[in-house]
């Protein structure tokens, strides 16, 4: 036996020793990180509603709450859609390629049947809510009528789609929806689509 | 039994005292941090700020407490519990304005902290720690004023949590799952506004301590820079104290004292007075409760965060995403604590400098102060081409600053501090 020490072993062992025990602190972490998470109530809470549209008046708007977010529905009349392609100029994504929506949405109304236009209520710039200002002319000279969010100035048209120089960055945004028997529609998921 | 404390104990003290000292270092404390922490004698009136600063530090611990014992932490109560200690608590309406007015005097007394730094060059070497220390307090004070101010769950506390949460939305890939996380639901709901609660009473209060703690110390280290940037410890007398040098108490003790008097009459006046401040300590929409489908028409941060609320406004969205904005931002607040590395003057204090270092920092004050007032304004008219001027001579004052602070020629710098005896 020497009586020496193995510096390179007493390194090694060292080392090895911090190394499992900074691995065994960052898992001991990850329980603390994940009960940030949404929780098992918050998911159940976040379930797709339904919203009964049979009442709802041509040009007229309903609002919705689905996960804390304002949900419209608009009954669009037929002036308001031939409105739509009077402006594509002006507009920052008028195919609406960078922008999120159902497959089935990437249209011109961006909707499933025109009539009906559903969309989440919240600016796709910090989430403001935005106003509805239908008549044309309300907002400046030459408004077409849709959206104008009260908090930095941006500005939608009757189909969400957001117009250019303005701070949101695409349009708004089309939640999952399907329309269910009769006058109802279903927010939170495409899956009753055929039904 | 032979003493073994004597071996260490100059001399040896009896009493309550001496036993305390052989097992803690009370006096020993005491004299390194108080009685025989030797400032410079030239202090003026920007060296009020430190101390006010730890004043409403204690004081928003103290309120804050008593705060807690009848705030309820719930969507469905919180905006009640603010009524209820505004009208049925005993005296909770003083202890209520005592917080929400002592949160805006804090910022108001760290800017003017700040500011002194940069007229004295208080951040350059060897206190660029204490620089970055300081920094750090500025971050968590941040941080706990914009968690606090979810907490009375008024319609602006909600909007103004969803701007700001959002901000985290704009990084590219991860932004949505990290928004989720932040919220711990898919909007700022009661999950938010109880873990919000958890951060602001707890954890932050908890670091900001700490670091305040760490910046004391390390200024009791280095020693306080003064108003002619003269390091004191350089020129010590035959018992080896800075022959400019006056100890910490009692002088400065009753100096901030009376610097205390003086904040406290003002302090107590808007308390009493003008509790909302003129709108701007507390804002009207917040006067409702949070409401989800409903955003205030104007939605503006308070006071103290609009500089940079007005810079993230200014920086248009390109390539599809707004995080230029965040960046520029995040970036107005990083240069800051850079500081000490950009600034080349050879001379620390503004007394000393030439009239460009001079020119630059008043345009920075003004800047930073129409920054401010632009943040307030909405994005409308003129306002959005004026905060982009000004977004542009803030960054151009620190990006810059390696170039002009080292432009004209310099005064020189005497040995001893200037002072009249008085």
């Amino acid at each position: 036996m020497s009586e020496q020490v193995d510096l390179g072993r007493r390194k090694l062992l060292t080392a090895a020793t911090a190394a499992t025990g900074a691995i065994g602190a960052g898992l001991a972490v990850s329980p603390f990180l994940a009960s940030w998470k949404p929780s098992a109530r918050a998911k159940a809470l976040g379930a797709p509603v339904e919203i009964d549209i049979s009442k709802l008046e041509a040009g007229a708007m309903i609002k919705v709450e689905w996960r804390g977010k304002p949900v419209w529905v608009v009954r669009r009349t037929p002036e308001m859609l031939g409105g739509l392609s009077q402006h594509d100029a002006l507009l920052l994504d008028p195919g609406s390629d960078g922008s999120k929506q159902p497959a089935f949405a990437k249209n011109a109304a961006r909707a499933v049947k025109p009539e009906y236009f559903v969309v989440l209520g919240v600016c796709t710039h910090l989430g403001c809510s935005p106003m509805s200002k239908f008549t044309v002319g309300e907002v400046e000279a030459g408004w077409p009528g849709g959206f104008y969010c009260p908090c930095h100035g941006s500005k939608f048209d009757l189909a969400g789609r957001v117009f250019k120089g303005v701070p949101a960055p695409s349009n708004l945004e089309v939640p999952p929806y399907a329309f269910v028997g009769e006058g109802k529609i279903i927010v939170g998921t495409e899956g009753a689509q055929a039904a | 039994m032979a003493s073994t404390e004597s071996h260490n104990a100059s001399k040896p003290q009896g009493g309550l005292n001496g036993w305390i000292n052989a097992r803690f270092p009370l006096d020993k404390m005491l004299r390194e941090h108080i009685t025989e922490y030797y400032a410079p004698k030239n202090f003026n009136f920007w060296y009020y700020f430190g101390s006010l600063a730890l004043f409403v530090l204690i004081l928003q611990l103290v309120t804050g407490i008593f705060l807690t014992m009848n705030y309820k932490p719930s969507a469905t109560e919180a905006f009640g519990a603010v009524e209820y200690i505004m009208r049925d608590v005993e005296w909770g309406w003083l202890i209520r304005y005592l917080h929400s007015t002592g949160a805006s005097a804090f910022f108001i007394v760290i800017y003017l902290h700040m500011f002194r730094a940069l007229l004295y060059g208080s951040y350059k070497a060897p206190r660029e720690l204490l620089w970055l220390l300081g920094m750090a307090i500025y971050l968590a004070l941040m941080a706990e004023a914009f968690m606090g101010y979810l907490l009375p769950w008024g319609n602006m506390s909600f909007w103004g949590a969803q701007v700001i949460v959002s901000l985290f939305g704009t990084i590219p890939v991860i932004g949505d799952g990290l928004v989720e996380w932040i919220r711990g639901d898919y909007y700022i709901s009661d999950i938010t506004l109880n873990r919000f609660f958890a951060l602001h009473v707890v954890a932050l209060p908890l670091v900001l301590v700490f670091l305040v703690a760490a910046h004391v110390l390390a200024l009791h280290e280095v020693g306080s820079n003064n108003p002619d940037g003269v390091e004191i410890k350089k020129t010590k007398g035959a018992d080896g104290k800075p022959l400019d040098g006056i100890p910490f108490h009692p002088y400065y003790t009753v100096k901030d004292l009376f610097g205390l008097g003086v904040f406290l009459t003002i302090f107590c006046g808007i308390v009493f007075f003008k509790p909302d401040g003129w709108g701007m300590f507390l804002e009207a929409p917040n006067f409702e409760p949070a409401n989800p489908m409903q955003t205030p028409p104007h939605i503006a941060p308070v006071w103290y965060f609009t500089p940079f609320y007005a810079i993230l406004r200014a920086v248009p969205s390109f390539l599809g995403t707004q995080i230029w904005g965040v960046i520029a931002m995040f970036g107005a607040i990083v240069l800051l604590a850079l500081l000490p590395w950009l600034d080349r003057s050879p001379v620390k204090s503004m007394r000393y400098r030439g009239w460009v270092p001079k020119l630059a920092l008043a345009v920075f004050a003004v800047t930073f102060v129409m920054l401010g007032y632009l943040g307030l304004k909405p994005a409308t008219g003129i306002f959005p081409l004026l905060a982009r001027v000004f977004t542009v001579l803030y960054f151009a004052y620190f990006l810059l600053m390696p170039w002009w602070s080292r432009m004209g020629a310099t005064k020189p710098v005497p040995e001893r501090v200037t002072y009249d005896a008085h």
